[in-house]
Protein backbone atom coordinates (compact mmCIF):
# COMPACT_ATOMS: atom_id res chain seq x y z
CA UNK A 1 0.00 0.00 0.00
CA UNK A 2 2.60 2.40 0.54
CA UNK A 3 4.74 2.09 -2.63
CA UNK A 4 1.23 3.18 -4.68
CA UNK A 5 0.33 5.59 -2.08
CA UNK A 6 3.68 7.56 -1.58
CA UNK A 7 4.95 10.24 -4.60
CA UNK A 8 6.87 12.38 -2.56
CA UNK A 9 10.68 12.18 -2.24
CA UNK A 10 12.05 12.01 1.67
CA UNK A 11 13.48 15.49 1.51
CA UNK A 12 10.27 17.14 0.31
CA UNK A 13 8.41 14.85 2.65
CA UNK A 14 10.79 16.39 5.17
CA UNK A 15 10.46 19.95 4.32
CA UNK A 16 6.29 19.34 3.92
CA UNK A 17 6.20 18.28 7.35
CA UNK A 18 8.68 20.89 8.73
CA UNK A 19 7.02 24.12 7.08
CA UNK A 20 3.80 23.20 7.76
CA UNK A 21 4.90 23.18 11.30
CA UNK A 22 6.11 26.75 10.78
CA UNK A 23 3.11 27.91 9.11
CA UNK A 24 0.97 26.13 11.72
CA UNK A 25 2.86 27.90 14.25
CA UNK A 26 2.64 31.19 12.50
CA UNK A 27 -0.87 31.04 11.92
CA UNK A 28 -1.87 30.16 15.63
CA UNK A 29 -0.21 33.11 16.64
CA UNK A 30 -1.94 35.45 14.75
CA UNK A 31 -5.00 34.97 16.51
CA UNK A 32 -7.24 36.14 14.00
CA UNK A 33 -9.43 34.47 11.43
CA UNK A 34 -6.64 34.42 8.57
CA UNK A 35 -4.26 33.02 10.68
CA UNK A 36 -6.71 30.17 11.39
CA UNK A 37 -6.32 29.78 7.77
CA UNK A 38 -2.72 29.80 7.50
CA UNK A 39 -2.77 27.51 10.46
CA UNK A 40 -5.06 25.36 8.64
CA UNK A 41 -2.85 25.14 5.27
CA UNK A 42 0.30 24.69 7.89
CA UNK A 43 -1.81 21.26 9.10
CA UNK A 44 -2.47 20.09 5.74
CA UNK A 45 1.25 20.05 4.69
CA UNK A 46 2.27 18.13 7.89
CA UNK A 47 0.11 15.63 6.86
CA UNK A 48 1.65 15.69 3.35
CA UNK A 49 4.63 15.11 4.77
CA UNK A 50 3.35 12.22 7.33
CA UNK A 51 1.61 10.49 4.66
CA UNK A 52 4.05 10.95 1.52
CA UNK A 53 1.02 11.75 -0.31
CA UNK A 54 0.20 14.86 -2.47
CA UNK A 55 -3.38 14.90 -3.87
CA UNK A 56 -2.27 17.84 -6.03
CA UNK A 57 0.77 15.68 -7.55
CA UNK A 58 -1.31 13.07 -8.11
CA UNK A 59 -3.89 14.57 -10.42
CA UNK A 60 -0.67 16.08 -12.13
CA UNK A 61 0.77 12.29 -12.48
CA UNK A 62 3.97 13.88 -10.41
CA UNK A 63 6.23 11.85 -8.48
CA UNK A 64 9.03 13.55 -6.99
CA UNK A 65 10.64 10.05 -5.63
CA UNK A 66 12.17 9.74 -8.69
CA UNK A 67 14.50 12.65 -8.33
CA UNK A 68 15.86 11.59 -5.08
CA UNK A 69 19.70 12.08 -5.48
CA UNK A 70 20.14 9.13 -3.01
CA UNK A 71 18.03 6.80 -5.49
CA UNK A 72 19.98 8.28 -8.73
CA UNK A 73 23.73 7.26 -6.56
CA UNK A 74 22.46 3.75 -5.53
CA UNK A 75 24.44 1.04 -6.51
CA UNK A 76 27.67 0.67 -8.28
CA UNK A 77 27.71 2.53 -11.44
CA UNK A 78 30.87 4.20 -11.16
CA UNK A 79 29.29 7.16 -10.41
CA UNK A 80 32.10 9.71 -9.97
CA UNK A 81 31.54 10.72 -6.13
CA UNK A 82 32.83 14.07 -4.82
CA UNK A 83 32.90 15.80 -1.47
CA UNK A 84 34.53 18.69 0.58
CA UNK A 85 35.53 19.07 4.38
CA UNK A 86 36.66 22.46 5.27
CA UNK A 87 39.22 21.76 8.52
CA UNK A 88 41.13 23.89 11.15
CA UNK A 89 44.16 22.92 10.29
CA UNK A 90 46.79 24.40 7.45
CA UNK A 91 46.82 23.24 4.16
CA UNK A 92 50.35 21.75 4.63
CA UNK A 93 50.11 19.87 7.89
CA UNK A 94 46.90 18.05 5.72
CA UNK A 95 48.56 17.74 2.96
CA UNK A 96 51.98 15.69 4.47
CA UNK A 97 49.66 13.54 7.07
CA UNK A 98 47.35 12.32 3.84
CA UNK A 99 50.85 11.47 1.62
CA UNK A 100 51.73 9.47 3.91
CA UNK A 101 49.70 6.69 3.02
CA UNK A 102 50.28 4.30 5.61
CA UNK A 103 47.75 6.94 7.60
CA UNK A 104 44.63 6.14 5.99
CA UNK A 105 43.65 3.51 7.40
CA UNK A 106 43.30 5.76 11.03
CA UNK A 107 40.48 7.36 9.69
CA UNK A 108 39.34 4.99 6.71
CA UNK A 109 38.18 1.90 8.85
CA UNK A 110 37.60 -0.26 5.99
CA UNK A 111 41.13 -0.91 5.10
CA UNK A 112 43.25 -2.88 6.87
CA UNK A 113 47.15 -1.38 5.96
CA UNK A 114 48.15 0.89 3.28
CA UNK A 115 51.74 0.05 2.19
CA UNK A 116 53.92 2.90 0.63
CA UNK A 117 56.31 0.42 -2.33
CA UNK A 118 58.25 3.78 -2.91
CA UNK A 119 58.39 5.00 -6.77
CA UNK A 120 55.08 6.87 -5.79
CA UNK A 121 53.59 3.23 -5.52
CA UNK A 122 51.57 1.50 -2.87
CA UNK A 123 49.80 -1.60 -1.94
CA UNK A 124 46.25 -1.65 -0.19
CA UNK A 125 44.19 -3.85 1.22
CA UNK A 126 40.93 -3.28 2.03
CA UNK A 127 38.61 -5.50 4.70
CA UNK A 128 36.07 -7.12 2.44
CA UNK A 129 32.98 -9.68 3.39
CA UNK A 130 33.04 -12.58 5.35
CA UNK A 131 36.13 -11.54 7.12
CA UNK A 132 38.18 -11.95 3.80
CA UNK A 133 40.32 -9.14 2.19
CA UNK A 134 40.43 -7.49 -1.12
CA UNK A 135 44.19 -6.48 -2.11
CA UNK A 136 45.20 -4.07 -5.34
CA UNK A 137 47.91 -1.28 -6.10
CA UNK A 138 47.93 2.09 -6.79
CA UNK A 139 50.39 4.70 -8.28
CA UNK A 140 50.51 8.79 -7.53
CA UNK A 141 49.87 10.18 -10.55
CA UNK A 142 49.96 13.93 -9.16
CA UNK A 143 51.60 15.33 -6.87
CA UNK A 144 51.33 18.84 -6.14
CA UNK A 145 53.23 19.50 -2.43
CA UNK A 146 50.99 20.60 -0.17
CA UNK A 147 47.95 21.55 -3.04
CA UNK A 148 46.91 18.05 -4.37
CA UNK A 149 47.61 14.50 -4.66
CA UNK A 150 45.76 12.65 -7.67
CA UNK A 151 45.92 8.60 -8.09
CA UNK A 152 44.68 5.57 -9.47
CA UNK A 153 45.05 1.68 -9.12
CA UNK A 154 47.29 0.07 -11.97
CA UNK A 155 46.33 -2.38 -14.69
CA UNK A 156 45.25 -5.81 -13.51
CA UNK A 157 43.96 -4.76 -10.39
CA UNK A 158 40.63 -6.33 -8.73
CA UNK A 159 39.23 -2.60 -8.27
CA UNK A 160 39.54 0.01 -10.76
CA UNK A 161 39.22 3.46 -9.60
CA UNK A 162 40.98 6.98 -9.87
CA UNK A 163 40.57 9.68 -7.26
CA UNK A 164 42.06 12.69 -5.94
CA UNK A 165 42.18 14.82 -2.96
CA UNK A 166 42.88 18.57 -2.93
CA UNK A 167 43.83 20.97 -0.05
CA UNK A 168 43.16 24.69 -0.68
CA UNK A 169 43.44 26.86 2.39
CA UNK A 170 40.56 29.68 2.66
CA UNK A 171 42.31 32.22 3.97
CA UNK A 172 41.72 32.31 7.48
CA UNK A 173 44.25 29.89 8.35
CA UNK A 174 41.85 26.94 7.50
CA UNK A 175 41.67 24.24 4.52
CA UNK A 176 39.31 23.51 1.89
CA UNK A 177 39.74 19.45 1.65
CA UNK A 178 38.09 18.23 -1.40
CA UNK A 179 37.90 14.43 -2.44
CA UNK A 180 36.74 13.38 -5.93
CA UNK A 181 36.48 9.68 -6.81
CA UNK A 182 36.07 7.82 -9.60
CA UNK A 183 34.87 4.31 -9.20
CA UNK A 184 34.59 1.19 -12.78
CA UNK A 185 33.91 -1.30 -11.20
CA UNK A 186 33.91 -4.81 -13.02
CA UNK A 187 30.95 -6.96 -12.72
CA UNK A 188 30.70 -9.92 -10.60
CA UNK A 189 32.13 -10.65 -7.54
CA UNK A 190 34.25 -7.86 -7.46
CA UNK A 191 31.18 -5.24 -8.12
CA UNK A 192 29.51 -6.32 -5.36
CA UNK A 193 33.13 -5.87 -3.23
CA UNK A 194 33.20 -2.93 -4.20
CA UNK A 195 29.74 -1.79 -3.57
CA UNK A 196 29.91 -3.55 -0.05
CA UNK A 197 33.46 -1.56 0.41
CA UNK A 198 31.46 1.99 -0.30
CA UNK A 199 28.36 1.28 0.89
CA UNK A 200 25.27 1.65 -0.04
CA UNK A 201 25.94 5.17 -0.73
CA UNK A 202 29.48 6.17 -1.89
CA UNK A 203 29.76 9.92 -0.91
CA UNK A 204 28.03 9.21 2.33
CA UNK A 205 31.67 6.53 2.77
CA UNK A 206 33.58 9.26 1.67
CA UNK A 207 32.10 11.63 3.55
CA UNK A 208 32.19 9.58 6.74
CA UNK A 209 36.05 9.02 5.71
CA UNK A 210 36.87 12.73 5.67
CA UNK A 211 34.58 13.19 8.91
CA UNK A 212 36.83 11.42 10.88
CA UNK A 213 40.08 13.03 8.90
CA UNK A 214 38.90 16.26 10.31
CA UNK A 215 38.47 15.09 13.92
CA UNK A 216 41.44 13.30 13.71
CA UNK A 217 43.65 16.03 12.25
CA UNK A 218 42.07 18.40 14.44
CA UNK A 219 41.53 16.94 17.94
CA UNK A 220 44.26 14.10 17.69
CA UNK A 221 41.66 11.50 17.91
CA UNK A 222 38.59 9.66 16.30
CA UNK A 223 35.86 10.63 18.10
CA UNK A 224 33.98 6.80 19.42
CA UNK A 225 32.19 4.85 21.84
CA UNK A 226 33.46 1.52 20.97
CA UNK A 227 34.19 -0.64 23.95
CA UNK A 228 32.09 1.88 26.05
CA UNK A 229 30.25 0.18 29.41
CA UNK A 230 26.81 -0.52 28.47
CA UNK A 231 23.85 -2.42 30.01
CA UNK A 232 22.62 -5.35 28.30
CA UNK A 233 20.21 -5.24 25.22
CA UNK B 1 29.62 -0.70 38.34
CA UNK B 2 25.86 0.14 38.82
CA UNK B 3 24.56 2.39 36.39
CA UNK B 4 20.76 3.70 35.40
CA UNK B 5 19.88 1.17 32.10
CA UNK B 6 17.36 2.72 29.20
CA UNK B 7 15.40 -0.59 28.13
CA UNK B 8 12.14 1.34 26.86
CA UNK B 9 9.04 3.48 27.21
CA UNK B 10 8.75 4.02 31.22
CA UNK B 11 11.46 1.04 31.88
CA UNK B 12 14.70 2.14 33.43
CA UNK B 13 16.63 -0.07 35.62
CA UNK B 14 19.82 0.05 38.15
CA UNK B 15 21.88 -2.70 36.82
CA UNK B 16 25.33 -4.04 37.30
CA UNK B 17 27.23 -2.75 34.09
CA UNK B 18 30.98 -3.23 33.12
CA UNK B 19 32.83 -0.18 34.26
CA UNK B 20 33.80 2.60 31.96
CA UNK B 21 37.51 2.43 30.21
CA UNK B 22 39.88 4.76 28.41
CA UNK B 23 38.84 4.73 24.91
CA UNK B 24 41.15 8.01 23.81
CA UNK B 25 43.85 9.54 24.63
CA UNK B 26 42.52 12.35 25.84
CA UNK B 27 39.33 10.96 28.27
CA UNK B 28 39.06 10.71 31.75
CA UNK B 29 37.45 8.34 33.82
CA UNK B 30 35.59 10.37 36.89
CA UNK B 31 34.20 8.45 40.00
CA UNK B 32 30.18 10.45 40.27
CA UNK B 33 29.74 11.92 43.74
CA UNK B 34 26.30 13.06 42.86
CA UNK B 35 24.36 13.33 39.59
CA UNK B 36 20.85 14.74 38.95
CA UNK B 37 17.88 13.45 36.68
CA UNK B 38 16.95 16.21 33.76
CA UNK B 39 13.76 17.47 33.20
CA UNK B 40 14.86 16.11 29.89
CA UNK B 41 15.32 12.63 30.83
CA UNK B 42 11.51 12.05 31.36
CA UNK B 43 11.41 13.05 27.13
CA UNK B 44 13.23 9.71 27.56
CA UNK B 45 11.52 7.92 29.50
CA UNK B 46 8.90 8.56 27.52
CA UNK B 47 9.97 7.84 24.56
CA UNK B 48 9.97 11.15 22.78
CA UNK B 49 13.37 10.94 21.59
CA UNK B 50 14.86 8.47 18.89
CA UNK B 51 17.39 6.39 18.56
CA UNK B 52 17.47 5.25 21.85
CA UNK B 53 18.81 1.92 22.87
CA UNK B 54 17.76 -0.93 25.38
CA UNK B 55 21.15 -0.63 27.77
CA UNK B 56 21.95 2.59 27.06
CA UNK B 57 23.00 4.09 29.97
CA UNK B 58 21.13 7.50 30.85
CA UNK B 59 22.06 10.91 32.88
CA UNK B 60 24.12 13.69 31.51
CA UNK B 61 24.07 16.04 35.11
CA UNK B 62 26.98 14.96 36.97
CA UNK B 63 30.19 16.10 39.05
CA UNK B 64 32.67 13.26 40.68
CA UNK B 65 36.64 12.74 41.26
CA UNK B 66 38.99 12.59 38.32
CA UNK B 67 40.24 8.95 38.71
CA UNK B 68 42.06 7.94 35.64
CA UNK B 69 43.15 9.62 32.70
CA UNK B 70 44.09 9.24 29.55
CA UNK B 71 47.44 9.38 27.89
CA UNK B 72 47.00 12.70 26.20
CA UNK B 73 45.30 14.13 28.42
CA UNK B 74 47.25 16.89 30.70
CA UNK B 75 44.58 19.02 32.47
CA UNK B 76 43.55 16.90 35.48
CA UNK B 77 44.89 14.75 37.92
CA UNK B 78 43.59 12.18 39.72
CA UNK B 79 42.07 13.19 42.99
CA UNK B 80 40.46 16.61 41.00
CA UNK B 81 36.94 17.12 41.30
CA UNK B 82 34.83 18.29 38.74
CA UNK B 83 31.38 19.09 37.18
CA UNK B 84 31.14 17.41 34.11
CA UNK B 85 28.82 19.67 30.87
CA UNK B 86 25.98 17.40 29.43
CA UNK B 87 27.81 18.93 25.66
CA UNK B 88 31.07 17.04 24.98
CA UNK B 89 33.34 19.32 22.89
CA UNK B 90 36.29 18.77 21.35
CA UNK B 91 38.32 22.53 21.77
CA UNK B 92 39.62 22.74 18.12
CA UNK B 93 36.79 22.46 15.83
CA UNK B 94 35.40 26.10 14.11
CA UNK B 95 32.24 25.77 17.17
CA UNK B 96 34.44 25.36 19.73
CA UNK B 97 37.19 28.06 18.74
CA UNK B 98 34.02 30.50 18.65
CA UNK B 99 32.93 28.86 22.37
CA UNK B 100 29.86 27.57 20.79
CA UNK B 101 30.47 24.23 22.59
CA UNK B 102 27.08 22.58 21.83
CA UNK B 103 27.83 22.83 18.39
CA UNK B 104 31.20 20.81 18.18
CA UNK B 105 31.21 19.01 15.19
CA UNK B 106 33.88 16.65 16.35
CA UNK B 107 32.34 15.00 19.24
CA UNK B 108 29.40 12.87 18.19
CA UNK B 109 30.41 10.29 16.67
CA UNK B 110 26.88 9.41 15.03
CA UNK B 111 27.17 12.69 13.24
CA UNK B 112 26.01 11.59 9.84
CA UNK B 113 22.75 10.70 11.20
CA UNK B 114 22.07 13.93 13.09
CA UNK B 115 22.51 15.50 9.76
CA UNK B 116 20.55 12.95 7.93
CA UNK B 117 18.23 14.50 10.17
CA UNK B 118 18.60 17.86 11.04
CA UNK B 119 20.84 18.70 8.49
CA UNK B 120 24.14 19.99 10.73
CA UNK B 121 24.66 17.49 14.27
CA UNK B 122 24.86 19.00 17.82
CA UNK B 123 27.64 18.11 19.33
CA UNK B 124 28.47 14.58 21.48
CA UNK B 125 26.03 14.51 24.61
CA UNK B 126 26.12 12.16 27.96
CA UNK B 127 23.24 9.43 27.72
CA UNK B 128 21.31 11.12 25.15
CA UNK B 129 20.34 8.76 22.30
CA UNK B 130 22.73 7.59 19.55
CA UNK B 131 21.42 10.74 17.84
CA UNK B 132 23.87 13.08 19.80
CA UNK B 133 27.04 10.21 19.74
CA UNK B 134 25.47 7.56 22.03
CA UNK B 135 27.49 8.03 24.92
CA UNK B 136 26.89 6.50 28.26
CA UNK B 137 25.76 8.84 31.14
CA UNK B 138 26.46 9.42 34.12
CA UNK B 139 23.80 8.06 36.50
CA UNK B 140 26.05 5.69 37.02
CA UNK B 141 28.72 5.05 39.61
CA UNK B 142 31.32 6.04 36.96
CA UNK B 143 31.84 7.83 33.67
CA UNK B 144 33.89 8.06 30.68
CA UNK B 145 34.80 11.82 29.88
CA UNK B 146 35.76 12.78 26.28
CA UNK B 147 37.97 15.73 25.60
CA UNK B 148 37.92 16.00 28.94
CA UNK B 149 40.34 18.95 29.07
CA UNK B 150 37.67 21.05 27.45
CA UNK B 151 34.29 21.29 29.13
CA UNK B 152 34.67 20.03 32.64
CA UNK B 153 35.12 22.77 35.53
CA UNK B 154 37.50 22.24 38.30
CA UNK B 155 35.83 22.52 41.68
CA UNK B 156 37.70 23.79 44.72
CA UNK B 157 37.51 21.77 48.08
CA UNK B 158 35.43 22.94 50.07
CA UNK B 159 32.60 23.77 48.34
CA UNK B 160 29.88 21.05 48.72
CA UNK B 161 28.75 19.29 45.50
CA UNK B 162 25.22 20.48 45.01
CA UNK B 163 26.37 24.34 45.07
CA UNK B 164 27.47 23.26 41.97
CA UNK B 165 26.31 20.18 40.46
CA UNK B 166 23.46 22.67 38.69
CA UNK B 167 26.37 23.62 36.25
CA UNK B 168 26.26 20.80 34.32
CA UNK B 169 23.37 21.85 32.54
CA UNK B 170 20.17 23.34 34.66
CA UNK B 171 21.51 26.68 36.13
CA UNK B 172 23.66 27.32 32.82
CA UNK B 173 20.11 26.76 30.75
CA UNK B 174 17.69 28.90 33.07
CA UNK B 175 20.73 31.82 33.23
CA UNK B 176 21.17 31.86 29.32
CA UNK B 177 17.53 32.29 28.72
CA UNK B 178 17.64 35.45 31.21
CA UNK B 179 20.63 36.08 29.41
CA UNK B 180 18.32 36.29 26.02
CA UNK B 181 16.11 38.76 27.57
CA UNK B 182 19.08 41.67 27.44
CA UNK B 183 17.87 43.20 30.77
CA UNK B 184 18.08 46.23 32.00
CA UNK B 185 17.81 48.23 35.23
CA UNK B 186 13.74 48.18 35.80
CA UNK B 187 13.00 45.63 33.94
CA UNK B 188 9.90 42.97 34.50
CA UNK B 189 10.57 39.44 33.49
CA UNK B 190 7.50 36.77 33.10
CA UNK B 191 8.80 33.35 33.08
CA UNK B 192 6.04 30.37 32.27
CA UNK B 193 6.96 27.39 34.06
CA UNK B 194 8.20 26.87 37.53
CA UNK B 195 10.62 23.61 37.20
CA UNK B 196 13.61 23.51 37.60
CA UNK B 197 14.51 25.70 34.52
CA UNK B 198 12.04 28.31 35.36
CA UNK B 199 13.32 28.41 39.23
CA UNK B 200 16.72 29.02 38.00
CA UNK B 201 15.59 31.46 35.13
CA UNK B 202 14.15 33.56 38.25
CA UNK B 203 17.11 33.70 39.98
CA UNK B 204 19.30 34.33 36.84
CA UNK B 205 16.95 37.31 36.40
CA UNK B 206 17.69 38.57 39.82
CA UNK B 207 21.46 38.26 39.18
CA UNK B 208 21.25 40.25 35.79
CA UNK B 209 19.53 42.72 37.18
CA UNK B 210 15.71 42.48 36.68
CA UNK B 211 13.60 44.70 38.61
CA UNK B 212 10.46 42.26 39.05
CA UNK B 213 10.14 38.88 38.01
CA UNK B 214 6.68 37.36 37.11
CA UNK B 215 6.69 33.49 37.39
CA UNK B 216 3.31 31.21 35.85
CA UNK B 217 2.50 28.21 36.77
CA UNK B 218 -0.44 25.70 38.30
CA UNK B 219 1.45 23.68 40.55
CA UNK B 220 1.09 25.12 43.97
CA UNK B 221 4.75 23.82 45.64
CA UNK B 222 6.23 25.18 42.54
CA UNK B 223 4.57 28.63 42.85
CA UNK B 224 5.63 28.47 46.43
CA UNK B 225 9.11 27.96 45.88
CA UNK B 226 8.81 31.00 43.15
CA UNK B 227 7.30 33.17 45.51
CA UNK B 228 9.25 32.53 48.63
CA UNK B 229 12.16 30.90 47.84
CA UNK B 230 13.15 33.28 44.94
CA UNK B 231 11.16 35.91 45.43
CA UNK B 232 9.38 35.83 42.38
CA UNK B 233 5.67 37.28 42.68
CA UNK B 234 3.38 34.18 40.96
CA UNK B 235 0.22 33.82 38.61
CA UNK B 236 -1.76 30.54 38.37
CA UNK B 237 -2.79 30.04 35.12
CA UNK B 238 -5.91 27.88 36.38
CA UNK B 239 -7.04 30.73 39.02
CA UNK B 240 -6.05 33.92 36.91
CA UNK B 241 -6.09 35.15 32.93
CA UNK B 242 -2.42 35.46 32.24
CA UNK B 243 -2.42 38.04 29.69
CA UNK B 244 -5.16 40.29 31.90
CA UNK B 245 -3.22 39.67 34.80
CA UNK B 246 0.39 40.75 33.55
CA UNK B 247 -1.01 43.31 31.73
CA UNK B 248 -2.63 44.98 35.35
CA UNK B 249 0.49 44.00 37.08
CA UNK B 250 2.20 45.59 34.85
CA UNK B 251 0.58 48.97 34.77
CA UNK B 252 -0.89 48.10 30.85
CA UNK B 253 2.64 47.56 29.26
CA UNK B 254 3.09 44.40 29.56
CA UNK B 255 6.65 42.61 30.92
CA UNK B 256 9.84 43.75 28.95
CA UNK B 257 10.97 40.25 27.90
CA UNK B 258 9.30 36.49 28.40
CA UNK B 259 10.50 33.04 29.00
CA UNK B 260 9.11 30.25 28.24
CA UNK B 261 10.41 27.51 30.70
CA UNK B 262 7.91 24.57 30.13
CA UNK B 263 8.88 20.98 28.80
CA UNK B 264 8.09 19.61 25.66
CA UNK B 265 5.64 17.22 26.19
CA UNK B 266 3.38 20.02 27.51
CA UNK B 267 4.04 22.07 24.64
CA UNK B 268 4.01 19.24 21.83
CA UNK B 269 0.16 18.62 23.18
CA UNK B 270 -0.87 22.12 23.37
CA UNK B 271 0.52 23.02 20.19
CA UNK B 272 -1.68 19.51 18.87
CA UNK B 273 -4.62 21.07 21.01
CA UNK B 274 -4.30 23.92 19.45
CA UNK B 275 -3.98 22.96 15.29
CA UNK B 276 -7.46 21.50 15.92
CA UNK B 277 -9.25 24.90 15.78
CA UNK B 278 -12.59 24.81 18.50
CA UNK B 279 -14.40 23.44 18.77
CA UNK B 280 -12.10 19.92 18.70
CA UNK B 281 -13.58 16.60 19.89
CA UNK B 282 -11.68 14.77 22.16
CA UNK B 283 -11.12 12.52 19.46
CA UNK B 284 -9.26 15.07 16.89
CA UNK B 285 -7.04 16.27 19.53
CA UNK B 286 -5.88 12.41 20.20
CA UNK B 287 -5.42 11.64 16.65
CA UNK B 288 -3.27 15.20 16.38
CA UNK B 289 -1.15 14.49 19.53
CA UNK B 290 -0.55 10.80 18.22
CA UNK B 291 0.36 12.23 14.97
CA UNK B 292 2.84 14.39 16.41
CA UNK B 293 4.57 11.95 18.34
CA UNK B 294 4.75 9.91 15.74
CA UNK B 295 6.37 12.81 13.47
CA UNK B 296 8.36 13.30 16.98
CA UNK B 297 10.27 10.25 15.94
CA UNK B 298 11.52 12.88 12.85
CA UNK B 299 10.16 15.96 12.51
CA UNK B 300 9.11 17.59 15.49
CA UNK B 301 11.41 16.22 17.52
CA UNK B 302 14.46 17.30 15.40
CA UNK B 303 13.19 20.99 15.62
CA UNK B 304 12.58 20.96 18.89
CA UNK B 305 16.12 19.25 19.80
CA UNK B 306 17.55 21.82 17.58
CA UNK B 307 15.89 24.81 19.45
CA UNK B 308 17.42 23.36 22.28
CA UNK B 309 20.69 23.43 21.09
CA UNK B 310 20.50 26.16 18.87
CA UNK B 311 22.24 28.55 21.71
CA UNK B 312 24.64 27.85 23.88
CA UNK B 313 24.88 26.41 27.67
CA UNK B 314 27.93 25.40 28.22
CA UNK B 315 28.95 28.61 27.23
CA UNK B 316 26.47 30.40 29.85
CA UNK B 317 28.10 28.24 32.04
CA UNK B 318 31.78 29.39 31.64
CA UNK B 319 29.67 33.45 32.08
CA UNK B 320 27.90 32.30 34.73
CA UNK B 321 31.12 30.88 36.67
CA UNK B 322 32.64 34.48 37.11
CA UNK B 323 29.69 34.91 39.20
CA UNK B 324 30.84 32.12 41.62
CA UNK B 325 34.23 33.85 41.72
CA UNK B 326 33.19 37.30 42.81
Amino acid sequence: MRATTINLSDTERLASAFGGALLAAYGLSQRSKSGAMIAAAGGALIVRGATGFCPGYAAAGIDTRRSDTKTALAGSRGTPVETAVTIAKSHDELYRFWRNLENLPTFMPHLVSVKDLGAKRSHWVAKAPGGRTVEWDAEIINDDVNELIGWRTLEGSDVVSAGSVRFKPNGTGETIVHVHLQYEPPAGKVGATIAWLLGYDPSQTIGEDLRRFKALTETGEVPTTEGQSRGAA
Amino acid sequence: MKALVWHGKNDVRVERVPDPAILNPRDVIVRITTSAICGSDLHLLDGYIPTMQSGDILGHEFMGEVVEVGPGHHKFQRGDRVVVPFTIACGNCYFCKRELWSCCDNSNPNAGMAEKLYGYTTSGLFGYSHLTGGYAGGQAQYARVPYADVGPLKIPDGIPDEKVLFLSDILPTGYMAAENCDITRGDTIAIWGCGPVGQMAIKSAWLLGAERVIAIDAVPERLRMARDVNRAETINYEEEDVFDTLKTMTGGRGPDACIDAVGLEVTLAERASDMVLPPATEGEQFVLIRGLAALGQRDVGGVVERAQHAGDVAQRRRRFASFLER
